[in-house]
C-alpha cells in the first residue's frame, strides 16, 4: 500500500517537473548589441525602451548590450556569430549592408514577413531612410537611429556680427559671405567648422550633393568619386579654409567639434542632427539648427544605424526578434527616441503622435532633419565598403592638409574604387 | 628505470598547464597565421583558395604598407631613447633623499597607472586647437595656436609625446629598484679618487644597470609596436595615414576590411620584425651586459 503511494507521489512530481520545464522552453531568448555614436545618456534609454517591450511580451526576454561605436559594434557582433554565442539582432551601421550580405550574416525581412499587415510594415518608413536598407530587390535594415547632417549655428554670434539671426545661410555664396563675417581675425571664433576626421566621407557626401551628384549608385557597384562636380565639392571645402579662411586649416576634429561649438570656438557647425538633444541641454546660448545650405541644390546624406537580423537564427527567434523590432520602432516608441536623442522619428506616424507633435511645436528645430529628408540621399555604401571609404576619407584629408590636388586626390580613389568593385559588377 | 620513466611522466605533467597555454596562445595561433597569410580572402563568388605568397606580393606593393613601416620607424626611433633617458634622469633624481621623495615617485609613476583609452581621451583634448590645454599655455607665451593632430608634420610627434609622459615612469620603477642595489661604497670611492659625477655614472652606475637596461629596452621596443590603443581616440591613423602604425593597419585590415588573410600577411611581417629586433638585442648586448 504504502510503497504504491511513494510511486504515485514521485510520478506526479515528475509530471509537474517536466510540465513546468517545457513551459519555460517556449520562452525565447535575445540577445542584441547596439552602438551609441552621440552623445548623452543613451543606453539607460535603450534599456527603459527594451523593459517596455518585455513587460509587454513575458515569452520573450531581451538582452541590450551596448557596444560602442559602430565599428565595435559590428566587429562584436560578428565575432559573436563566429564564436558560440551569437546574437539573434543587432543595430548596427546602415552603410555595413553589402558587407553583411557578402559575409552571410543577415537574413532580408522580406523572408521572415508573412501577414500583409506585416509586409505593409516594412513600407511604413520613410522611402528616403530605406535606401541604405534595400538592395536586390529586398529589405535587410529597419531604420532605428537615423540622422542628417544638419547646420547649428550660434544666434548670439550672428546678433553680435550684425546677421539676422532667423536667416542662416542657405547657400554657398552667403556661407562665405556670412562665415567671413563671423570669423574674428584674433582666432577666437571662427565662422564654420566642417569635421575632417571620424566620418569625413559623410560631410563629404553632402557637399558633393549640394553640388549636383551623388557619390555611388544604389547596387553597390559603383562610385563616381572623379566626377567634376564632386572634384567641385572638394575644391570648395578646402577653399573655406585656405581661400576664404572662415574655417581652420588642415583637419578639424569630430570628437571636440561639438565643445568647440558649446564654448563659441566656432559660429557654425555641421553635425549630426543626433547631436541636437546634447547641445540643447548644453548651449549658454541662442542657437539655431537649419537645413544645410544649396550650391546647385540642397543636399545631405542619411546617417545612422537600422536593425538587421542575423541569419544564424531559428523561426521562433526570427519572430521574435521582429515584433522586438516593430516594438522598438513604432510611432510611440520611435517618437520618445527622438525626443530624447535629436535621432528623426522613423516614420511618418511617429510625427503624428502627440507627444512628439507637442515637442516639434516647442522645439521647432527638432524637425529640420525630417524636412531635410526630401533633399536627402543615402549615405556612401557600397561592397568592399571599408576600404572604398577608407580611399576616400585619405583623399579628403590629404587635400585638406595640403598634400594633394582635389582632382589628383579623387582620381586615385576613384581608380582604387573601381579595381575594388570591378567584380561586382 | 622505471623510477625514472615515471619521473619523466611526472615531469611532464607538471610542464603540461603551462604548455598547454602557451601552445594554445602562442605557438598554434603563429603557425595558423603563417597558413592564413597564404591562402586568398573568400568572396561570395569565389571561396578561399591557396595563393602562395600573393598576399606577401600585394603587401609590397601597397604604398600604405611603406607609410606604415616608416612611421613606426620613426616612432620606434622617437620614444624608445628619449623614454628611457628619461627614466634613467627622473630615477636618478628621487634616488637621492630629497623631500616629498614619495611623492614625486608616485607623481611619476601615475601616468603609467591611467587606462591607455583615459588618457587618450584627455590628450585629445589636450591637443585641440585654441581651446585645448597646449594651445592655451602656448598663447600665453605669445605663440598662435596649432592643430596638433590634424597636421601631418606634427601628428606623428605629439603622439610620441604622449606615449612617452606614459612610459617613462613605468621605466623609471625598474632603474629606481637596480639603482637601490648599488652599493653606496662605490660612489663614495669614486668621489674620494675624484671622479666627477658624470664620470661615475658613464663608467660605475651604467654598466652595472645593463641588465635592467636591456630589459627597458626589449619593454620599449615592444611597445613602439604594441601601443596603438590611443590611435583609435585621436587620430584613426590620421591625416592620411600619417600617424598610422603597423598594428592598427592589421586591425583595420583584419576588422573594418574583413580581410583577414592579408591581415594574417602583415601579422607576419610583424612577428618577423619583432623576432628579429629582440634576437638582435639579446646578441649585441649579452657581451655589455654584467649579471651579478
Amino acid at each position: 500500500m504504502f510503497k504504491g503511494i511513494k510511486w504515485l507521489r514521485i510520478g506526479v512530481m515528475a509530471t509537474a517537473l517536466l510540465m513546468a520545464t517545457v513551459t519555460a522552453g517556449s520562452a525565447t531568448d535575445l540577445a542584441m548589441y547596439y552602438p551609441v555614436a552621440v552623445g548623452g545618456p543613451l543606453t539607460s534609454v535603450v534599456d527603459g525602451i527594451v523593459d517596455d517591450f518585455m513587460k509587454e511580451n513575458p515569452d520573450i526576454t531581451v538582452k541590450a548590450i551596448y557596444a560602442g561605436n559602430y565599428n565595435d559594434a559590428r566587429i562584436k557582433a560578428l565575432a559573436a556569430l563566429k564564436s558560440g554565442q551569437p546574437a539573434q539582432l543587432s543595430v548596427m551601421f546602415s552603410i555595413d549592408i553589402y558587407e553583411l550580405i557578402e559575409q552571410d550574416a543577415i537574413v532580408a525581412f522580406d523572408d521572415v514577413v508573412e501577414t500583409d499587415e506585416e509586409k505593409a510594415w516594412l513600407d511604413s518608413f520613410y522611402p528616403t531612410l530605406m535606401e541604405n536598407g534595400r538592395t536586390a530587390g529586398k529589405t535587410w535594415g529597419i531604420p532605428f537611429q537615423r540622422s542628417t547632417i544638419v547646420m547649428y549655428y550660434n544666434k548670439d554670434a550672428f546678433r553680435a556680427a550684425g546677421l539676422d539671426p532667423e536667416q542662416p545661410p542657405a547657400t554657398w555664396d552667403e556661407l562665405v559671405a556670412m562665415g567671413k563675417k563671423l570669423t574674428k581675425p584674433d582666432g577666437s571664433q571662427w565662422g564654420a567648422m566642417i569635421p575632417s576626421t571620424g566620418y569625413p566621407y559623410w560631410m563629404f557626401g553632402a557637399l558633393a550633393m549640394q553640388n549636383g551628384q551623388v557619390l555611388m549608385n544604389s547596387n553597390g557597384d559603383t562610385t563616381y568619386f572623379d566626377d567634376p562636380a564632386v572634384v567641385g565639392a572638394l575644391q570648395f571645402w578646402k577653399d573655406l579654409g585656405e581661400k576664404h579662411r572662415i574655417m581652420p586649416k588642415g583637419t578639424i576634429e569630430w570628437g571636440t567639434l561639438r565643445q568647440n561649438f558649446l564654448e563659441g570656438k566656432t559660429a557654425i557647425m555641421w553635425h549630426s542632427t543626433g547631436n541636437l538633444t546634447a547641445v540643447k541641454d548644453n548651449a549658454k546660448f541662442d542657437f539655431g539648427v537649419a537645413m544645410l545650405p544649396a550650391s546647385k541644390r540642397r543636399g545631405t546624406p542619411t546617417g545612422g544605424g537600422n536593425f538587421y537580423i542575423f541569419k544564424k537564427t531559428n523561426p521562433a527567434e526570427r519572430k521574435a526578434a521582429m515584433r522586438l523590432i516593430k516594438f522598438m520602432t513604432n510611432p510611440e516608441n520611435a517618437a520618445e527616441w527622438s525626443m530624447k536623442t535629436g535621432y528623426m522619428g522613423v516614420s511618418p506616424a511617429a510625427y503624428e503622435t502627440q507627444k512628439l507633435k507637442d515637442y516639434v511645436k516647442g522645439f521647432p528645430y527638432a524637425a529640420v532633419a525630417r524636412d531635410q529628408l526630401q533633399y536627402a540621399t543615402a549615405e556612401l555604401s557600397t561592397y568592399q565598403t571599408g576600404r572604398v571609404r577608407k580611399g576616400l576619407d585619405d583623399a579628403i584629408q590629404a587635400v585638406l592638409t595640403g598634400s594633394k590636388t582635389p582632382a589628383a586626390a579623387l582620381k586615385e580613389a576613384q581608380v582604387q574604387a573601381d579595381r575594388l568593385l570591378k567584380q561586382y559588377r | 628505470m622505471r623510477a625514472t620513466a615515471s619521473r619523466n611522466v611526472h615531469g611532464w605533467l607538471l610542464l603540461m598547464p603551462a604548455a598547454i597555454l602557451l601552445i594554445a596562445f602562442t605557438h598554434y595561433p603563429t603557425v595558423a597565421t603563417v597558413i592564413d597569410s597564404l591562402f586568398s580572402k573568400a568572396t561570395a563568388i569565389r571561396p578561399s583558395r591557396f595563393v602562395g605568397v600573393l598576399n606577401y606580393q600585394r603587401m609590397l606593393d601597397d604604398p600604405i604598407f611603406w607609410k606604415v613601416l616608416a612611421n613606426n620607424a620613426w616612432f620606434a626611433l622617437g620614444t624608445i631613447p628619449t623614454s628611457i633617458a628619461l627614466a634613467i634622469l627622473m630615477a636618478l633624481f628621487v634616488n637621492r633623499s630629497i623631500p616629498g621623495r614619495s611623492l614625486v615617485r608616485m607623481a611619476y609613476f601615475t601616468p603609467t597607472i591611467l587606462p591607455m583609452i583615459a588618457v587618450a581621451n584627455i590628450w585629445l583634448f589636450f591637443y585641440t586647437p585654441d581651446i585645448g590645454l597646449i594651445d592655451q599655455i602656448s598663447t600665453w607665451f605669445g605663440f598662435s595656436g596649432h592643430n596638433w593632430l590634424g597636421d601631418p608634420t606634427t601628428v606623428l610627434p605629439a603622439i610620441m609625446v604622449m606615449t612617452i609622459w606614459k612610459e617613462a615612469g613605468f621605466f623609471m620603477i625598474f632603474y629606481l629598484a637596480s639603482m637601490q642595489n648599488i652599493p653606496p661604497e662605490l660612489e663614495e670611492a669614486s668621489q674620494l679618487e675624484g671622479a666627477t659625477r658624470w664620470y661615475y655614472f658613464r663608467r660605475v652606475m651604467f654598466p652595472l644597470l645593463m641588465p635592467t637596461t636591456l630589459f627597458v629596452l626589449v619593454n620599449a621596443v615592444l611597445n613602439s609596436f604594441k601601443l596603438v590603443d590611443h590611435l583609435f581616440v585621436l587620430t584613426k591613423g590620421g591625416p592620411d595615414n600619417a600617424s598610422n602604425l603597423l598594428l592598427y593597419y592589421i586591425f583595420e585590415t583584419a576588422f573594418s576590411y574583413f580581410e583577414t588573410h592579408f591581415a594574417a600577411a602583415l601579422t607576419v611581417v610583424l612577428l618577423i620584425l619583432l623576432s628579429v629586433m629582440a634576437l638582435l638585442q639579446f646578441f649585441l648586448l649579452d657581451k655589455r651586459v654584467h649579471y651579478r
